[in-house]
């Protein structure tokens, strides 16, 4: 009894605890002051060059991790191990380093620095650096997961596409991908989560310039000492389409389990 | 016309065997686990390249390593049942016996789907997940995709090894009849000689990648080269050394205490197997009488009732297995701890191979 009594208080804490600042971007203000807000300008072009950003940055992970996590999940290779280990380093980066990184790496002075520039690649305060900072730091939350999802995916399905007359690559897309469904959505939504939120990196590698590389969260941070109201306002909208994400990807994976995973 | 010479080690599993089946014919491949069997079918299949074999089927050369030919699996035409089926979860019944279906539109495709499933009782359910249904309804649908791929031949990995008992009467049926009706060389492998028996039209015993007997499932258990393939086909195999015994029989004096006289001849360390069902049980100590020649004491371990037969499993200097009526267990009291005499003819008893 005293042992149920506990595990209902910890988890009302932890409940207060999560919840009271999310609840409190919204009870401060007014629905109305909030839509306000977003009528300044700085404010709408920091949310559409997020969404576009962080739209362009996802598209680059699925087209190029994909694949990549299908390799890593069912192929055994020398090296595999470190070969994992490296696109999974940037989970537990600082995203300070993260920014340093990419500065060190692909920033004028870089070490390919010269190679871009003579290319006519632009990078540092440009909206591509942005979406490279994005995919830089998100990346590996959609590779975990899609790693995972392929190696869960039962080998004898794939056999089987090829016993029926579909090559490889037909029996990747028609099985393969829609067996491991709910984890790349999952790795998806935590990606886009990731990139969205994405702060750090972008700031010192791209910087915040408005209209180009001043995202969301860098706007919000700009605004929240001089005009709290409007940090308020943009944060708001940030909850509202990462809950929104949160909840399709829920209703995808219940429609998922409904008709998915063999008994 | 299926043909297959593979000489290969696939992990574990030394294959060294050959084998033919004709068309309409079913060969079924039984062996314990381990033996190569299910290997036997991805060579067949494509699935796996052995490091040499010949793999031929209605004159199409699938694989000969000598001559580099290596046709991918999606281009052999062989209906492959894998052994849990293999149905696709996130597809429809229908849906997956119109994968194979290619260049065709959506409708044609369906109402192929459709016809194949209703060949198969199974038209109603045409619009189900692969996991709402039971064992033998997925054996139906992977049947029916199977045949939509029009295949050139059948394998089938442990057709009725996931079905409960029930409905494997039932299952075993319609996979006999639907083997007869496609007339196409069928592969199948499995681990129970039962399954074997009643399915294939010959049986080849594999032991360790090899084929140690071939023939029909009577021959096999009439004859059993060894006593592997005895054992193998259920029954009862004792060891001893064998001697020229009375009145032209085979005497074998058995390891452990005890003697057998078989109508088989033999000599010097061997082995002996009788049918559990050619076994009766009299009490202790009841004289002997008649013909049955072979009278071993044993103690009774357990009592099994399997529909009306009985099998009561004996220890004596080895262990025994009869089959006897649920009539005759009754009257003898049959339980645990209780001695009696096994005993059974010379003419049931098979002098093999140690």
């Amino acid at each position: 009894m005293i042992f149920r009594i506990a595990l209902g208080a910890a988890l009302a804490v932890a409940l207060v605890f999560l919840t009271l600042p999310v609840v409190a971007i919204f009870v401060d203000s007014t629905p109305g002051e909030l839509i306000d807000s977003l009528g300044e300008p700085g404010a709408l072009d920091a949310l559409w060059l997020s969404l576009r950003t962080t739209a362009t940055a996802l598209a680059i992970i699925l087209v190029v991790g994909t694949p990549a996590a299908y390799l890593l999940a069912t192929r055994s290779f020398r090296g595999k191990a470190a070969v994992v280990t490296l696109v999974e380093l940037p989970l537990v980066l600082p995203p300070a380093v993260a920014g340093v990184a990419l500065l060190a790496a692909l920033g004028p002075h870089g070490i390919v620095g010269d190679e871009l520039d003579s290319a006519g690649v632009e990078l540092t305060f440009q909206t591509a650096g942005v979406v490279v900072a994005l995919t830089f730091v998100a990346s590996p939350f959609y590779i975990r997961q899609a790693v995972a999802g392929f190696a869960s995916v039962d080998r004898t399905l794939l056999d089987a596409s090829r016993t029926l007359g579909s090559s490889e690559a037909r029996g990747f897309l028609r099985v393969v991908i829609p067996s491991a469904m709910p984890s790349l959505v999952a790795g998806a939504a935590l990606a886009f989560g990731r990139a969205l939120g994405e702060f750090g990196a972008t700031l010192m590698f791209a910087g915040s310039l408005q209209g180009v590389t001043q995202t969301a969260p860098l706007a919000i941070y700009e605004r929240f000492n001089v005009e709290f109201e409007d940090a308020l306002a943009l944060s708001a909208v940030l909850v509202a389409v990462s809950a929104a994400i949160l909840l399709s990807v829920k209703l995808v994976q219940g429609s998922e389990a409904l008709g998915g995973a063999p008994r | 016309m299926l043909r297959a010479e593979i000489r290969t080690r696939l992990g574990a599993v030394g294959l060294d065997l050959t084998f033919e089946v004709g068309p309409g014919e079913c060969l079924a491949l039984a062996g314990p686990s381990g033996a190569g069997k299910t290997s036997v079918l991805r060579v067949a299949a494509g699935l796996v390249r052995p490091r040499w074999g010949r793999v031929e089927a209605n004159g199409d050369t699938w694989l000969d390593t000598e001559r580099g030919i290596d046709v991918p699996p999606e281009r052999r035409r062989c209906g492959y049942v894998f052994q849990e089926y293999a149905l696709f979860p996130h597809l429809s019944a229908w849906q997956n016996v119109a994968y194979p279906l290619r260049g065709m539109r959506r409708a044609e495709r369906r109402r192929r789907a459709l016809e194949l499933l209703e060949r198969f009782g199974m038209r109603e359910l045409a619009d189900a997940r692969p996991r709402t249904l039971s064992g033998g309804e997925r054996q139906r649908v992977a049947l029916a995709r199977v045949l939509a791929r029009r295949p050139a031949a059948l394998l089938l990995d442990e057709p009725l090894s996931a079905l409960d008992a029930r409905t494997r009467a039932e299952a075993s049926r319609e996979l006999a009849a639907v083997l007869r009706e496609v007339r196409v060389p069928a592969l199948l492998v499995t681990h129970d000689f039962a399954e074997a028996a009643q399915l294939g039209d010959r049986v080849g015993v594999i032991d360790a990648g090899r084929v140690v007997q071939e023939g029909t499932p009577s021959e096999l258990a009439a004859e059993p080269r060894s006593a592997f393939v005895a054992d193998f086909t259920g029954a009862v195999v004792l060891t001893g050394t064998a001697r020229p015994g009375r009145e032209d029989l085979t005497e074998v004096e058995l390891d452990g205490g005890g003697a057998v006289a078989s109508t088989d001849p033999g000599s010097g360390p061997v082995a002996v197997s009788v049918y559990p069902w050619e076994i009766a049980i009299e009490p202790a100590g009841e004289p002997a009488h008649g013909s049955t020649r072979n009278r071993l004491p044993a103690e009774v371990l357990s009592v099994t009732t399997v529909g009306n037969r009985v099998r009561v499993s004996l220890a004596g200097a080895q262990p025994i297995v009869a089959e006897i009526t649920l009539d005759s267990a009754e009257r003898l009291g049959l339980r645990p701890g209780v001695r009696v005499l096994a005993t059974w003819k010379a003419t049931a008893t098979r002098v093999v191979g140690n």
